[in-house]
């Protein structure tokens, strides 16, 4: 079964599939978008999908898990915001949805394997298997599939794994596929381009404005929505100009305060840390963690819930995943929790 | 599928008919003539005036040109059961008009009725599904109909009679309704091919503006072959139905009871046709399987070659769950297991072994897979 997006990454993964030799079936999640179809997950991206699986001569179907995007991706993200945080919900969705529903409906459906366009590899190790780091560098997603255990790895397929995502289009333009040339998706997918996190985030939880202040507690500044606030952010502050650049390093939903600080600030030495899981035995001493989907990695040790950075390390916005990598190999994965008070550097 | 006798007439009446019968010349003439002929033959198997007819695209074309023309020419208000087809409660809810809930069998009740329309001014148009789509349920139609003339005088009342063309006596259901939508490819005619019936006096405002055909109420040149295989497929459904109700109702029992035998409790007993003769069309088993996820189902039903519905399909193809279902107040977990097998003309004993031989099995495959 090929999660089928309707983009060009997923429409080469059911061709290559086909090509070696696998009984493909093409299937397309419907996450988004109600009954009238609008926004993400539109009726164009499905059409996409559908007419790549007519073009290949595979059967192709469409899976509504709305229900299940809305309870474990979108209510989580909105949650996640509402507290401060700053959520990844394309790591929930793969953690919930793709990795998890869909493979449980194909396992429902008999499917031994499921697959994707992701471009990351499976790797077999002497350990067990492990998500491998995609040939192209510049397009790798597995950071955004650090969740994945031994267990779903064993039973998916990343046709994309060792190729460039100009060899990818160039597949795509051989085999003629509507796909070829379609843009990158951007950015969240349930949030238009039209309305905005704004609005989406305002018609559901209601944003608070909220004042700026410095580690000292003086006000320097305010904010429209505190919740629209990231660590690590610097612009749309209110701060007046001219002074050294600040920081965003914490923010307070509660109490409506977001805490600025300059860029020694920033710094820390040790990032708390939640749900934290290895992908195989755990590992003691440094590793290297990256903390964005094609951040830099840097070295750290994860212990007892915390990461101790090998000398200082900028702040992690609470609900972004930190995942650790020994060379191209993932090898465990947690996601940042916001630093108590007390590790505000003093 | 399309009846054996649509078939012929269709391409018949395509090869011997592709002048625009609205021309002045004889091949015109005689394009016009077929279609006359099929407007005459619809219009009296349906017990109504040919004049009343305007032939639509299908009946979603027949449900808006209802609601939205009466509502365009009179202003006022719209109000439909919160079960009707989408072709009737998209334009109702877009109007801002009012529905009524349903009964447990998923019925309209007079006194749901009544209540609405006591409780809603200015009322233009009332519009009740005669049978539904989804699960079979037989609305009273003259009773409802009572209903509106007591309590909404001023008021026309429409039907969509898609479904019921096929189930029940249609032209005495209809009498005392104002407009009614039939569709051709729910008896057998070609997809694309549909009419509503407008009593005459009517003020209807068209939703298809042009060369004025159908009495100026819907412009485009007639599909004269679409017609006329439209009025074969209505004849063979109205001049069978008496027999074909009472043979597919015996089919549908013994589709019902075989899966009650091999699933127990888990199909919910409420919804059943069985028992329930008069409320319930013939053709339609409509189940809801407990913990079973329809979507899967379907998979592994089409697999083997068993087409089935869940509850309406969104333009995505994916399954939405039943606003029948809700409306009824069927819990939304349950109504996610839901399942149509609808049976028609051509459906035979044999289909019904295969049936029972196929989903029992699929329903515990995904039982034992948390559902699917």
């Amino acid at each position: 079964m090929v999660a089928m997006s309707g983009g060009v990454d997923s429409s080469v993964a059911a061709a290559l599939l086909l090509e070696a030799g696998y009984e493909v079936v093409g299937v397309t999640m419907k996450l988004w978008g109600g009954p009238s179809d609008t926004g993400c997950c539109a009726v164009s991206d499905v059409d996409d999908a559908r007419r790549v699986a007519d073009r290949l001569g595979v059967e192709h179907h469409v899976f509504n898990f709305g229900d299940d995007f809305e309870r474990d991706v979108v209510g989580p993200y909105v949650a996640d915001h509402a507290a401060g945080r700053t959520p990844n919900p394309c790591i929930e969705c793969n953690r919930h949805l793709k990795f998890d529903r869909l493979l449980r409906r194909a396992d429902a459906l008999g499917f031994s394997m499921i697959a994707t366009g992701h471009h990351a590899r499976v790797v077999a190790t002497v350990d067990g298997p492990r998500i491998g780091r995609g040939a192209d560098i510049a397009k790798d997603q597995s950071y955004v599939l650090h969740m994945l255990d031994e267990a779903v790895l064993r039973r998916l397929l990343f046709p994309l794994g060792h190729m460039t995502k100009a060899e990818v289009r160039r597949i795509a333009a051989e085999l003629a596929l509507r796909t070829a040339a379609k843009p990158e998706s951007q950015d969240v997918c349930f949030i238009t381009n039209q309305h905005g996190r704004e609005a989406f985030l305002g018609d559901r939880i209601g944003l608070k404005p909220g004042v700026v202040v410095d580690r000292a507690g003086a006000t320097v500044g305010r904010v429209d929505s505190v919740e629209l606030v990231t660590v690590g952010q610097r612009k749309g502050l209110g701060l007046a100009g001219g002074a050294d650049p600040h920081y965003v390093i914490d923010v307070d939903p509660k109490s409506s305060t977001v805490t600025v600080g300059t860029a020694e600030d920033r710094l820390v030495e040790v990032t708390p840390l939640e749900s934290w899981v290895w992908t195989g035995e755990a590992v003691s001493g440094d590793v290297e963690l990256q903390c964005s989907a094609h951040g830099k990695p840097a070295s750290g040790e994860v212990v007892n819930g915390f990461v101790r950075w090998r000398g200082e390390h900028r702040r992690i916005a609470p609900g972004q995943s930190v995942v650790a990598y020994r060379g191209d190999l993932v090898i465990g994965g947690g996601i940042a929790a916001r630093a108590a008070h007390a590790a505000l550097p003093q | 599928m399309v009846r054996t006798e649509a078939q012929a007439a269709w391409v018949a009446a395509a090869q011997a008919h592709h002048a625009n019968p609205t021309g002045a010349h004889k091949a015109a003439r005689d394009a016009r003539r077929a279609l006359d002929d099929a407007r005459d033959l619809i219009a009296s198997l349906i017990g109504r005036a040919p004049a009343e007819v305007v032939f639509t695209s299908g009946g979603s074309e027949a449900d808006n040109l209802a609601v939205r023309g009466v509502l365009a020419a009179r202003g006022g208000t719209a109000v439909c059961s919160a079960g009707e087809h989408h072709a009737v409660l998209e334009p109702v809810e877009h109007a801002g008009g009012s529905t009524v809930g349903l009964d447990d069998m998923g019925r309209v009740t007079p006194e749901a009725l009544a209540a609405t329309l006591g409780a809603t001014d200015d009322v233009s148009v009332v519009s009740i599904i005669a049978v539904n789509n989804e699960t079979g349920a037989v609305n009273d139609l003259p009773a409802l109909a009572q209903v509106v003339r007591e309590h909404a005088p001023g008021a026309l009342f429409h039907t969509d009679a898609v479904q019921a063309l096929s189930w029940i006596d249609l032209a005495a259901a209809v009498a005392d309704v104002d407009m009614v939508s039939i569709t051709g490819h729910k008896v057998g005619g070609p997809i694309g091919t549909g009419a509503l019936f407008v009593r005459s006096g009517i003020e209807l405002e068209a939703q298809i503006l042009g060369g004025g055909q159908e009495r100026g109420r819907r412009a485009g040149t007639p599909d004269v072959a679409g017609a006329v295989a439209f009025a074969a497929a209505v004849e063979a459904t109205v001049e069978r139905r008496d027999s074909e109700v009472v043979r597919l109702r015996e089919l549908r029992d013994r589709l019902v009871d075989g899966l009650v035998d091999r699933l127990g409790s888990v199909v919910a007993p409420t919804l059943l046709g069985k028992g329930h003769d008069s409320q319930v069309a013939a053709g339609i088993a409509h189940l809801c399987l407990d913990g079973v996820e329809a979507e899967a189902l379907l998979f592994l039903l089409d697999a083997q070659g068993l087409r089935a519905s869940a509850a309406s399909s969104c333009s995505s193809g994916a399954q939405d769950p039943s606003h029948v279902l809700a409306a009824m107040g069927v819990p939304r977990e349950l109504a996610l297991g839901s399942l149509r097998l609808s049976l028609g003309h051509s459906s035979t004993p044999g289909d019904i072994s295969a049936a029972l031989e196929i989903i029992p099995p699929a329903v515990e495959r995904l039982l034992s897979h948390g559902g699917g």
